[in-house]
């Protein structure tokens, strides 16, 4: 029942996600790779699970913490470099001519 | 912004608190997650839709931010979190480097920086499921909440899907940094060889999910990991520069569609959820850049565009480039009433994009009306043209798509090629015999001259000669685009 359910998740949230983002002018296409790059960071909750409960199993441990290491990268580095690029974006609107 | 995500906002004391009231009532904090979950996931999909126009964009990327700040914040009362010691360590490290690299990449190392994100969520969801299996290896059947099958099967999934995002990001990340040739790389039964790690990968999938828990499903797993590495490696190798746009969206689906097979081995629907949300995101970028090059996903990925081997003598082009001075360029741009700049990956490679922007103004003061071309696929990454430009605060008005620039090619007095190629190719065209034939590109044959910035008389990234720098309305302006522009202005300037 449960994977039933999953997939079921799943499966709505491919269609959610193709509705979504169908329509995006070209001048966002690199802040939405970027911005939807940091959601895919998402897997840290998974991370922080395996290596929270990895007590005294050192391949337990190094598996969690490298996780949690290179998740935290994708996520906080994804977010600051998409806020930094759209804020780019932001500044030059408010300067410009139009 | 980096200390909110450290756990110390829970302090011990609420932690003990929350297990206590955990112990008391299992229930209660298990459904408390499930709802913050859906709370996250809801703030995701907001944010993704706000990331869709200009307007709205930054505050959805604050939105989603949020959404995964609240997910990681719920899962640290997990119950079966036992030491939160690691956790600190390995987020703090994770967010300083996270947040170094965010602020000193240069705009024109934005594709290699996203694909090193990339790489690293892919190689995240890979270590997720990883340890995922190793908890499983050790656990009793009757313990398990889920058939084994079922989680060795979405297990197998997350590793090979988050291998071959990891290996194929690190690949387009040296390729893209130039610390390895951009070129396709092609060589004989290359097809075959891939065909064959594919099929020995689909096998050790089968082989692990039916061993089941026995002593040999740890070797046979760690092969398929090390298959999904080489995959990914491999996989990459025969793409070439110029077809990084599609690559770097597929990733970035992939990137995504790790995190949700990883969150279907663990039983968590935020993982399921904002996964696929990213996967189906990304394919769409990827559809868009394919159609953009009016060619398949299956030829960008297998063809081996672009490698030496490909590119024979193909559309023999008869005639010479004929080069112009800086000053004779100055004459022509100075009585110019109308003209277009298309960049290409020459103008980021050279870093060009401030004088461009520049010598736009100076031209503008003059009285000439001025525009920029952007080819959707120009440069190495969807939309690389567009943050370049907006970094150099080149106003977005004057940024024009294919359509209403093609539209009007023929009212304009100049054309200036800043380090595009195929885009500009008229092969695409005019000629069926070209491998390009049937890509749209920017028509800046049409326009009444046209000046193209090249560093020397090479072909470009795909191999093919651009029947344009030979055109009799073609003048070509050889160097380095940043000093020739720079030669330009103060060519302007002086006078």
């Amino acid at each position: 029942m449960t994977l039933t359910l999953l997939l079921f998740v799943f499966v709505l949230a491919a269609f959610l996600g193709f509705e979504l983002i169908s329509k995006v002018p070209s001048q966002l296409h690199t802040p939405l790779m970027s911005g939807s790059n940091a959601i895919s960071g998402i897997t840290i909750v998974g991370a922080l699970i395996a290596a929270g409960r990895a007590d005294g199993d050192t391949l337990a441990l190094i598996l969690g913490f490298s996780a949690v290491v290179l998740a935290s990268i994708n996520v906080v580095g994804g977010y600051l470099v998409t806020n930094r690029m759209l804020s780019m974006f932001q500044n030059k609107e408010k300067g410009g001519p139009s | 912004m980096n200390h909110l995500f450290l756990p110390e906002l829970f302090t011990q004391k609420t932690i003990e608190a929350m297990n206590l009231a955990m112990t008391t009532e299992p229930g209660v904090l298990l459904n408390m997650v499930n709802l913050t979950y859906i709370v996250a996931a809801i703030l995701f999909i907001f944010g993704l839709k706000l990331l869709g126009s200009a307007r709205t964009a930054p505050r959805g990327n604050m939105i989603s931010a949020t959404g995964m700040l609240l997910a990681v914040g719920i899962t640290l009362l997990d119950q079966q979190i036992l030491s939160y010691t690691v956790l600190a360590i390995g987020v703090f490290l994770g967010a300083t480097i996270g947040a170094v690299a965010a602020y000193k990449v240069r705009m024109t190392g934005m594709p290699e920086m996203v694909a090193l994100f990339n790489g690293f969520g892919g190689m995240a969801s890979l270590l997720v499921g990883w340890s995922e299996w190793h908890f499983l290896a050790g656990l009793p059947i009757a313990a398990m909440s889920q058939p084994l099958p079922f989680s060795q099967s979405v297990i197998a999934l997350a590793v090979l899907i988050g291998g071959i995002t990891f290996t194929g990001s690190l690949m387009a990340f040296l390729k893209l940094s130039g610390r390895i040739s951009g070129r396709a790389v092609v060589f004989p039964g290359q097809k075959l060889i891939n065909l064959a790690v594919a099929t020995v990968i689909v096998g050790a999938m089968v082989a692990y999910v039916f061993i089941g828990q026995t002593g040999a499903a740890y070797p046979v797993f760690i092969g398929l990991l090390l298959l999904a590495l080489t995959l990914g490696i491999l996989g990459v190798l025969p793409i070439g520069g110029g077809d990084m746009p599609v690559v770097i969206a597929l990733l970035n689906s992939l990137s995504g569609l790790a995190a949700a097979a990883a969150g279907f081995a663990i039983v968590n629907t935020v993982l399921i959820v904002a996964g696929c949300l990213v996967g189906a995101s990304g394919l769409i970028l990827t559809v868009i850049m394919c159609k953009a090059m009016n060619r398949s996903l299956g030829n960008v990925l297998f063809s081996g565009f672009g490698s030496a081997a490909n590119s024979g003598p193909k559309g023999a082009v008869q005639g010479e480039m004929k080069p112009i001075s800086c000053q004779d360029l100055y004459y022509v741009l100075e009585s110019a009433n109308r003209v277009v700049f298309i960049p290409g990956y020459g103008m980021a490679v050279a870093q060009a994009q401030h004088l461009v922007r520049e010598l736009g103004e100076i031209l503008e003061q003059n009285g000439t009306e001025i525009c920029y071309a952007i080819h959707p696929v120009a440069g190495r990454m969807p939309g690389h043209m567009n943050v370049l430009l907006a970094e150099a605060d080149v106003p977005y008005d004057q940024l024009q798509e294919l359509a209403p620039i093609n539209a009007a090619m023929e009212q304009t007095d100049v054309a200036v090629v800043i380090g595009a190629n195929d885009v500009v190719n008229p092969a695409a065209s005019d000629d069926p015999a070209s491998p390009i034939y049937g890509m749209p590109i920017i028509n800046a044959h049409k326009a009444k001259t046209v000046i193209c910035l090249k560093r020397g008389q090479g072909a470009g990234f795909s191999g093919l000669k651009n029947e344009l720098f030979f055109r009799e309305n073609t003048r070509m302006y050889y160097g380095d685009a940043k000093s020739s522009i720079q030669n330009l202005v103060s060519e302007f300037k002086e006078t």
